[in-house]
């Protein structure tokens, strides 16, 4: 392994190719700015528009306009850095990165961090065993090449990627045979009548989709527990103060989303209720530094789109050219707070993990192993919470919902990194 | 869809054949095993399948800790469930 290198340098870094990345990378390469395209996946697309197997490149068919971007960001001369994880900062602008035990420093003048969301994973009895996992976990896990077909599947949680993963998973042969989602028909119904410019009839189309693909949509619903020896085999889902079980192959559970915030806290970017603040250019509190997407706000695909383009604009110094987006910016970011509002959390939810249930799947903490401590910190420091691989992203967001915790500061490295890597730099491929 | 020839590769010592563009961990998920076992001795599958909650890690040609859902499968790779 060689010792460090002079790190590649760029005019503009974009941290994540989803959609926030992939647009902001694009705007800012068109605006002539020298631009690299870091991310951790394979292939560019982030989870909404992840490429289905054998199809390289961001899945067109999830809307937004993927073909269009995808189409300017062939086209676009940036410099795509895929299977590249991010892990460290050895000075302010810049980046070091890991693949495949190699780690490699990429500097730049300015840095736009789309690193999107993940799933919010709430623990129940039997959450760890396999072929339990995420809502959108499950479709990436199909478009990577899971065989569905015939297999039935329970779709749990909250949000709007139960409907549109219960569609891709039916179309890919899969047997939904329920859909559970913890918020009320009341909430729904109160998000569908907040949309006031655009009265799409959001419940009512929810509805309507399940209703054709033959699937029972129950809203006030959630697992509380699974069953199974080696594999799920069935969820027990409590509907209307009754408990239903369910024989399954499958069982997608998410509870909405929560940011990817590690990157922008350990660059030292504000953090404001959990999610990055930044200005109307999308410019963090750090100097040269943005951020674009899930992680200012979960406001949905046209809002991410809009920031990755003003970021990437504003990056370039196209200061004029953004701001003219920033109005339509607003506009589809004020979605955020509504669609909060419709999929917050009851609290029925906190009292579903046992005494036993294991919150901490790296180090196999359980639920009765943390309340006696009155802080994430010291449930760390005397328990390993939030210790092993994941550094907490899993089980924090969990004890900050069941616990009221939370979660402390991101100290480098942000993932659990080779030494090889730690004391060693190459330049790229 | 695929035009191009299946994948081989070792699981655990095992020969194991794929279609190609599929993820480590699909591969060890057909072959129906967990990838990796919990420090009380649970069986774990992917939970996240994008690469941060690492339970779907195991060891890729030597490398441990590798995040499965995040590797295509190579011809002739040598995969070690933990």
């Amino acid at each position: 392994m060689s010792y460090p290198v002079q790190p590649e340098h760029f005019q503009t870094l974009v941290v994540g190719a989803g959609p926030a990345g992939i647009a902001a990378a694009v705007s800012a390469a068109e605006a002539g700015s020298r631009v690299a395209l870091i991310d951790d996946n394979p292939e560019p697309g982030g989870q909404i528009w992840r490429a289905e197997r054998n199809h390289p490149g961001p899945d067109t068919t999830h809307g937004g306009n993927a073909a269009h971007w995808r189409n300017r960001l062939a086209a676009a001369p940036v410099t795509r850095l895929q299977g590249w994880s991010v892990f460290d900062q050895p000075d302010p602008m810049t980046l070091r990165a890991e693949r495949e035990g190699v780690a490699a420093d990429f500097s730049a003048d300015r840095i736009i961090l789309a690193t999107g969301a993940r799933e919010r994973f709430l623990p129940f009895p039997g959450w760890t065993l396999p072929n339990v996992m995420g809502v959108g976990a499950l479709q990436a896990m199909v478009k990577s090449g899971l065989p569905i077909r015939g297999k039935r599947v329970v779709i749990a949680g909250s949000g709007p990627l139960l409907l549109a993963v219960a569609h891709t998973l039916h179309a890919a042969g899969a047997n939904v045979v329920a859909i559970a989602e913890q918020a009320s028909l009341a909430s729904l119904a109160a998000f569908t009548a907040s949309l006031a410019t655009s009265p799409a009839k959001l419940l009512q189309g929810l509805r309507y989709k399940a209703a054709t693909l033959g699937v029972p949509y129950h809203t006030g619903s959630w697992p509380l527990r699974a069953h199974g020896t080696g594999r799920v085999t069935s969820v027990v889902l409590s509907l209307k103060e009754r408990t239903h079980e369910i024989p399954c192959d499958y069982l997608a559970c998410g509870f909405h989303l929560v940011p990817n915030i590690e990157l922008p806290a350990m660059l030292g970017c504000r953090i404001e209720d959990g999610f990055v603040a930044v200005d109307d250019l999308q410019h963090t509190s750090v100097s040269g530094i943005f951020c674009a997407g899930e992680p200012t706000g979960i406001a949905g695909l046209e809002a991410s789109l809009l920031e990755g383009e003003i970021a990437g604009l504003a990056a370039a110094n196209r200061t004029a050219k953004a701001q003219h987006l920033v109005p339509r910016k607003q506009a589809a970011s004020r979605f955020a707070a509504r669609l909060a509002r419709a999929f917050s959390l009851r609290p029925e939810l906190k009292s579903i993990p046992q005494d036993n249930t294991i919150v901490c799947r790296c180090e196999d903490v359980t639920l009765d192993g943390l309340r006696p401590h009155p802080t994430w910190r010291a449930a760390k420091l005397h328990t390993r919470c939030g210790m092993g691989p994941c550094q907490g992203r899993i089980c924090g967001s969990a004890t900050a919902f069941l616990l009221d915790w939370n979660p402390g500061s991101v100290r480098p490295p942000m993932l659990p990194t080779l030494v090889s890597s730690l004391t060693s730099t190459e330049a790229p491929d | 869809m695929s035009e191009q020839p299946p994948i081989h590769l070792t699981l655990d010592g095992q020969l194991i054949t794929v279609e190609p563009g599929s993820t480590v961990a699909v591969a060890i998920a057909i072959a129906g095993r967990p990838c990796r076992t919990s420090i009380t001795g649970e069986p774990r599958g992917p939970l996240c399948a994008m690469g941060i909650c690492f339970e779907c890690r195991a060891t890729i040609n030597g490398i441990a800790h590798r995040r499965t859902c995040q590797v295509v499968c190579e011809p002739g790779m040598d995969i070690v469930t933990q």
